[in-house]
Formats: C-alpha cells, structure tokens, sequence
C-alpha cells in the first residue's frame, strides 16, 4: 500500500478564491440592477465589455508570460477587474475609452506586476485613473441623464451605437452633470437651494444615485455577512468621510452636504467593492480602519478642495502606497505578548 | 457555573467523532509482537535493560534513561525478547529507531506488584518517583515526562490545575471514551497531582459536544471540589494556550511556560495512568487509541497495549486495504501522514486514521496569495499568517521571528480556510527548520571566533608580558646609568679627582714628574740606571694614558646622549668632558716629554 504523504492540516475547507470572487460578482448585482434601472443600458453593456476585455487581455497576457492561462482565469480575479470597471465608468462612455482602462488594469497594473496577488496597486482604480487624467471629456460628459429604464432612457440599441461611435463629445438630452460635479462647479457661485432645483439631484438626494448606491450598500453588506470582506475597511472610508463632512461641510452653501457624500458618485461601491481589494489594502484590523479612513478622509479633500468632482480612484491609489507603511505598524498584539511587535525587525539593536 | 473566556480566531471543522464512539472501548488484545521504541516521547532515548533471548514479566522495567530526559519503558505482558533493532517508527520522517521487540508467551504473568492504598502518608517526592518508574509520559502532545512536570520550577506556584478534556481535534476520541468509560480513574489520578501540586483550584475542561462525557465526569466528581467546565466547541480550544485562555483568561507569556502564571494542565489519558501507578503498581503500559476513518468498517477504540502494531489495530477495526489512501496518525488537522501500518503504538498515540479520498481529499493546487487575510482572522495565536508566509517563503527569517513565528502552534487553522489552498503551516515548519540550522551554525561560527579570538588575546598577552620584562630590563640599565651620571656631575661639580680618571691622570703627572727629575738625575749620575729606570715607566705612562682616553671617550659618549636627550646636565657634562679632556692632553704631553727623555738618553748611549 502507498499512502499519499502529505503536511498537515489533512482537512480543508476553504472557499476558493474562484468562489470568493463570484460572491463578489454576485453582490454587484443589486447595484448594476439600480444603474440599470435609473440611466439605462449603459453600464450593463460596458461592464459585459470591460469583462471581455479584462478575460482576453489576462489570456493573453498569461499566455506571453507561459502561466497556465485555464487554470488563472477561473480565479474570476480578471472578471472582477473588467466588472467593476464597467459599473464605474460613465454609462456612455466610448467603448475604446473602457477598452484602454480595462487593458491598463489588467496588463499594466496587474500582469506587469506578477499577476494576482503581486499587484501593490488596485488594477481597476489605476485603469480608472488613467482614462480619468488621459480624457477628461470623454468622462465627464458621458454620465446619463437619470431615467426610468423603458421610461424615457434611451434604448438598448440607441446606447450600443452611442457607446460604439469613435467620438468623445455627447449627445445632448442623454446626458447630464452628475449630482457631485454639478454641486461642486455651481456652489460657488449659488446658494444650495438654487444648486439643488437642477433635475439632476431630483426629489431626493441624488435622482438615481441615490438607489444606486443604497443598492451597492446592500450588496457590500452580504459580503460583510458572508465574511468575505470584514467591516473594517468600510466602515473606516464611510466613517472618515462622515467626521470630515461634518466638521469641515456643515455650510450646504459651501461645500457639498453629508448626505450627497453617501449616497451620490460612487462612494458605496468604492466603500464595499474597490477599496476592499484584499491584494492592495491592508491587512490587519487597526491597519484596514487606518486605510478606510485614509480614503475616506482623501475623498472629501478631493472632492471639496481638489479638481475632481468624485475622487475614489486617486483616494485609493493614493492609500495603495501607504499599505506596506501601514502594515508594518499595526501588526495585532499576538498571544502571550505584553504589546504589538510594530515596525521592522532589530530597529532597536543597532 | 464556571467562567470562560473566549480565544481569538479558530474554526469549526466537521466533528467526525460520532464513527469512533459508537461502539465501546474494545480491548485489542495480544499481538504477536510487541514493538517498543526506546524513545517514546521528547527528551532522551532510553537505554535497554534486557538482552536478546530474555524473558520478562509483565510490567518489568526493559529500558531506562541513565542520563537525561526520559522514563523508562516496560514490558506490556511477559515474554521474550526477540530482537533490539532498528524499526520504523511512528515519525513524521518515517524514519527507523531502536526497538526492543517483545514475544508474547501468553501468560500475561505479572512482576510482583505493591500497589499503594494511602499515597497520603508518603512524601511527594516518592509519589512523583512512582510516577516516574511507572514510565508516565504526558499521553496527548510531545510526551513530556510527566513526573518532571509535576515539578514546576521552585519560585512557581501552581494556583490551577487543568484536566484537558477538550479533544477538540475532529476523529479523535481517545479522551472523550476515557472519560465516559473510566471517570473513576481520571478523577482519582487527578487527585494525586492535586495532592502533589496542591492548587487552588483544579478543573476539568470539556468541549460541549462531548455531553456522555461530562455527564461520567460530573458524576465522579460530585462531592469533590474539582470543577467541570464545560466549553464551546471550536479548533484548537485543547491547545494547551487556548485552554488556558478559556478558563482563566490568562495568557501564557511567550516563550514561557503555563507555570508562569500559576497554570498547569494535564491530559486525561496521564491521569489515568498516574492512578495505575500509584492504586495498582501498573507500569504505563497500554493506552486508548481511536481507530477510525472511512477505510475501516468498524471505528472505535481500543485499549491497546504499548507496542502493539498498527496494522493489528487496522485489522481488528475491519480495514478495508484498497480503500485507504491516507493514513494520518492524530487528528486531521494536527497529525501526520504514515508510510507503513509496521509502526506501533507508543505513548503518545492518540488515533489512527484510515482516510479513503473522498474523505480527506489532495488539496487543489496552490495559488497566489490574495491577502485575504481568511488566516489571521481564524489564528488562535493571533498571528499574521500571511505576513509569515511572505516572509517564510522569501527567506526573511528575521522578519518572520519579528512577527512571532515561534509562537505558531502549528494548528492548522490558516492552512484549512486559505482560498488559496496554500500548505502554509509547511512553510512555517520549513522556516522555523531554517532558522534553528541557522542559529546552530551561529552558535558554532560563535565559538568559532571566541576560540579565535582567545588565541589572540593570548598572543597578545604574551608579547606584551615579552615587552614588559624587555622595558624592566632597559629600567634598570637606566638606572645604573643614571647613577653613574649623577656620580659624574658631582665630580664635574666640585672640579675634583675624585674619581678613578682624576686620580690616574695625578698618577700619571706624579710619575712624570718623577720621571723628569730621574731623567735629570741620570743624565747627571749615569746612563743605565736611568733606562733601567725609566722603562717600567714609560709603559705605565702609555697604560694609563690609553685608560684615560677610554674614560674620556665614554664620557663623550654620555655628554652626547644627554645632548640628544635634551637633559638638563649637559652643561655639566660639558664641562667634565673639557677637564678630562685636559688631563688626557697633559698625560699625552707626559708621555711625550718621557718618550722624549728616553730617547736622548738612548742616544747618549749609542752615541758614546
């Protein structure tokens, strides 16, 4: 008889990482179901594009690097990628503009790094950032005007064409400001009740966005509950944020209310999706809190004082470098130690 | 009720303990052969008493430690011995080690027997020596002499003292059958180590899924002040750390001991067999496997004498060969993988598991770690396993031990939720294994340059004591020199002739002197007396007028070294050089005028 010899634990009961990234994928669903419903077609036709995409340039790139392309695509790490690109882009975006993004992230910030789990920066947030700085137009003029799916949003085929013509300008009556760039280009110049009459906040908050990211909460609460994220990270970003809107926003006059924070731009999806990337966040409890709040604390600045309406892919860029720093100072307290072992090792002796 | 506390981190898996405890304790019986290692057990190996062809009674001392750590091993029955050789062994490495190989004869006769009725009216120290010749090692982990346990270091008190009942390993039921089974001998081999220990408070630990048990136990403790606590059941609860976490909330300190913080624990199988020892003068010699796994058609357990193959345990379960593709000694999460079912049961073997591939199935293959961080939320030891890992397989040893790699116990936890499918607690093996190679070479490389550096010193030494005697000598010389200077100063000083120069240059002009006025008298009286005369003379004159120059010379030589020295008595040398130099000049000029005398004398006389 020959017996198999194997190291202990003799028992597995892992959740594959092909199973945690398909909860992930699962948990955008409410949320691609709120964008679809309130601006139309548009992301859900980008986000299956953005995964081909992601699926074929991460085929191709495994393939030149001579990594077993099956056994890395099942990892559903790429589709992730390509998914969560297609929700953040604007709806109308042009198809090479998600093209280049989604290439970016998957070749340059992830294959060129060493492929999954070697990236030290989110992939889709520097895809993101790129086609951000690269062609400004072409994203911010591309946000679909909020309107009920079959109800006076463009239709399937009209959003296809729109999205596949080379051109970066828009089409007027399709489009519209999103609530965050509006406030924060008009405020200056009006009081909030006037920047608020614009239909682009609605009778709400934020016409649309609102349930958009009320829907993204939801899903990244299953995640918290299923345990495939832990609280920390959100609760660090949408805390952080909070504390800075209230201590520097309380003028609606001035700077954008709390609530237009939460519920409007892509604050719930960057909370639970993005700024959770496992590969490029902290690890450690104190450590993640530290990085959520990083964030949070990133995005009001931006929004408030920078140049960019909504600011998720620079904050968590931005806090992608202080991850090694942060970890190295916030190891937890192990069993049977008075404190933490914190920075690098034989700092003290010399 | 009892109050716990919880651990951070561990796991919940899949129990498997209802297969093995269904049926009861079977007793396994007589093998043909018994096979007893020499080393059961951490420390050192023990030495054999007996020689080939002898036969030995049931219970009778076959081995000792002479020197070290270790009990002795015993014949589990009377027979004889067959073999002292190499055999495998119960190792991870499955490695082969000394075994005495014991033949039954079948009449299990007994080596008389003096069992104890009152411990009490000993003193600890012989009970803790019957327990140390009864060959007790702790029955659950690394096997550590259970005698030398139970002497916690002198400035330690023990306040605590905890039963392991936990058996949170999934498979394992050795403990839990025990308990159910023989709850009258737990208890009373928990009383003699209380009696030893005398603690404040001694309980039994007990995962809630075990509800027989604490059932037996409760019942054998009624009356008594030993307490039942009854504990949630998670992975690794029976880690010696984690339990004593539970019950006291203590932790124990890094690289300490559970006697530190007053804490001691005990396994339940030890209990019982400190209670043979001291009730019935048995010897550790038999001991309760679980035989289980789905390979096996009846899992159980077995009261199996030590050395009994487990191949004949296999069998006695009903072992179906074709099926088993993984036999793990332990439990799942902490046991190894066996080569052979020709090892036996040792002291410390707990469960074997006959695993069919469903059961325990080959993880997938390994992927990149995405930082999940799946591992350090299920730590019981609240480690970073990831950073460990990292660390582990990059070769930075030194921030693995900075981030408390020899505080993993090796549980398991992370390996079994990684997504990732990554064998982290071998990494974490292979690192601990490197550094412990490195730390051995430091410590000779250490030694190494302390004997270096000895020599040196030595050398050092040597020379410098050479150089110190060298100095001495050159002192003295000095000295002497000195003292001879500061002689001649006095002289220069005064202007006298004193000294031995002065007094031969007086001589020297007392005998000119003489010499002219003899000359003169010769010249006057007659020829040949005068050179007669005057022959001795002259040689004197030239004897003395070369030590003159000597001493003049030397003087010379002394006035030029304190030139170069800077001394302060130059000037007075100068000025006795100068004086001798001017006796040594009218000495010269004596010598001259007599050699001048002389020769007109001679030429008188040739001439005449």
């Amino acid at each position: 008889m020959a017996f198999v010899q194997q190291s202990s634990p003799h028992a597995h009961n892992a959740r594959p990482t092909s199973r945690v990234m398909l909860w992930v994928i699962i948990a955008t669903l409410p949320g691609l179901m709120a964008q679809t419903l309130f601006f139309g077609w548009g992301n859900l036709i980008n986000v299956v594009w953005c995964i081909a995409v992601a699926l074929a340039s991460e085929a191709a790139f495994l393939k030149l690097r001579r990594k077993p392309v099956a056994f890395f695509l099942k990892d559903n790490t790429a589709a992730v990628t390509g998914l969560l690109l297609g929700l953040s882009l604007p709806q109308f975006a042009p198809w090479w503009v998600s093209a280049i993004a989604v290439i970016t992230a998957i070749v340059i910030a992830k294959q060129l790094y060493g492929g999954l789990g070697s990236n030290p920066f989110n992939p889709a947030m520097v895809g993101y950032a790129l086609v951000l700085i690269s062609f400004p137009v072409a994203m911010t003029t591309n946000w679909a005007e909020a309107a009920m799916l079959f109800q006076g949003a463009p239709g399937f085929g009209e959003t296809l064409a729109r999205i596949l013509s080379a051109s970066q300008t828009t089409v007027d009556g399709w489009t519209m400001a999103t609530p965050l760039g509006e406030y924060k280009h008009k405020i200056a110049s009006h009081t909030a009740t006037e920047v608020l009459a614009h239909p682009t906040f609605g009778d709400g908050i934020a016409r649309g966005w609102e349930w958009v990211n009320a829907a993204f909460l939801a899903g990244g609460l299953l995640l918290v509950f299923l345990r495939i994220i832990t609280w920390h990270i959100p609760a660090g970003f949408l805390g952080a944020l909070m504390v800075m809107s209230l201590a520097f926003g309380a003028n609606a006059d001035q700077y954008a209310p709390l609530s237009l924070h939460l519920l409007a731009g892509g604050t719930m999806l960057g909370a639970f999706f993005i700024a959770t990337d496992p590969v490029s966040a902290a690890t450690s409890h104190q450590g993640k809190l530290i990085y959520g709040a990083g964030i949070g604390i990133l995005i009001y600045i931006i929004r408030s004082w920078g140049n960019y309406p909504d600011a998720v892919a620079f904050s968590v860029l931005l806090m992608n470098f202080a991850v090694p720093f942060i970890d190295y100072y916030t190891p937890p307290r192990a069993y049977g130690h008075h404190k933490a072992r914190r920075g690098l090792p034989g700092k003290n002796q010399g | 009720m009892t109050q716990l506390w919880d651990f951070t981190g561990g796991i919940h898996p899949a129990e498997n303990k209802q297969q093995s405890t269904a049926r009861p304790i079977r007793t396994a019986g007589l093998p043909e052969r018994l096979v007893l290692p020499l080393q059961q057990h951490i420390g050192d190996p023990a030495e054999p008493l007996v020689q080939v062809g002898e036969r030995v009674l049931k219970g009778q001392k076959i081995a000792d430690v002479s020197v070290g750590m270790g009990v002795p091993v015993h014949a589990p029955t009377s027979g004889v011995i067959e073999s002292i050789a190499e055999l495998p062994v119960p190792h991870p490495s499955g490695m082969n080690d000394c075994c005495i190989t014991l033949r039954p004869d079948g009449e299990d006769e007994w080596r008389e027997r003096r069992p104890l009725s009152d411990y009490r009216s000993l003193d600890r120290e012989t009970v803790l020596g019957i327990i140390h010749e009864a060959g007790i090692s702790g029955m659950g982990g690394a096997g550590f002499p259970t005698d030398i346990k139970l002497r916690p270091p002198k400035d330690r008190k023990v306040d605590t003292l905890i039963l392991n009942g936990a058996e949170c390993e999934p498979y394992i039921t050795a403990d839990d059958m025990t308990m159910r089974e023989k709850a009258a001998e737990v208890v009373a081999g928990l009383k003699v180590m209380a009696w030893i220990l005398r603690p404040e408070r001694c309980v039994i630990g007990i995962e809630d899924n075990k509800s027989e048990a604490i059932e037996a136990m409760q019942k054998a403790c009624e009356g008594t002040q030993i307490e039942i606590a009854v504990i949630p059941t998670k992975y690794p609860s029976g880690g010696e750390k984690q339990l004593i976490r539970i019950l006291t909330g203590l932790e124990v300190p890094s690289a300490g001991i559970p006697a530190d913080i007053g804490v001691m624990c005990q396994n339940i199988g030890t209990a019982v067999a400190v209670s043979r020892a001291i009730f019935e003068d048995s010897p550790l010699i038999s001991r309760i496997v679980t035989i289980t796994g789905d390979a096996v058609r009846e899992p159980g357990t077995f009261e199996a004498l030590i050395g009994t193959p487990i191949d004949y345990l296999l069998e006695q379960a009903g072992l179906e060969p074709q099926r088993v593709n993984r036999l793990v000694l332990g439990g799942p999460m902490m046991g190894y993988t066996l080569t052979t079912t020709a090892v036996p049961v040792t002291k410390t073997t707990n469960c074997v598991i006959a695993a069919t591939e469903a059961e325990l199935p080959s993880p997938p293959p390994e992927q990149p770690c995405i930082r999940c961080g799946q591992c350090a939320e299920v730590c019981p030891m609240e480690l970073l396993p990831q950073q460990l890992f990292w660390y582990s397989k990059s070769g930075e040893f030194e921030k693995a031990e900075h981030l408390n790699l020899f505080d993993c116990i090796e549980c398991g936890a992370c390996s079994y939720v990684c997504p990732s499918s990554i064998p982290l607690v071998q990494y974490y093996r292979y690192a601990k294994g490197e550094i412990r190679v490195q730390r051995a070479e430091q410590i000779k490389a250490d030694r190494a340059r302390e004997r270096f550096e000895a020599r040196q010193a030595r050398l050092e030494r040597e020379q410098q004591e050479k150089e110190q005697r060298r100095k001495e000598r050159a002192k003295a010389a000095a000295e002497a020199q000195a003292k001879k200077q500061a002689e001649a100063e006095k002289a220069a000083e005064t202007g006298e002739a004193v000294d031995e120069r002065a007094a031969k240059a007086a001589l020297v002009q007392q005998a000119l002197e003489r010499k002219k006025a003899k000359a003169a008298k010769a010249t006057a009286t007659g020829q040949e007396t005068a050179v007669s005369e005057d022959k001795p003379d002259l040689e004197t004159l030239e004897k003395q007028l070369s030590q003159a120059k000597a001493k003049l010379d030397t003087m010379q030589g002394m006035l030029d070294d304190a030139k170069a020295q800077q001394a302060d008595n130059v000037d007075k040398l100068e000025r006795a050089v100068a004086k001798n130099h001017d006796r040594v000049e009218r000495a010269e000029q004596a010598l001259a005028d007599a050699h001048k005398a002389q020769a007109s004398t001679t030429e008188s006389q040739t001439s005449d």
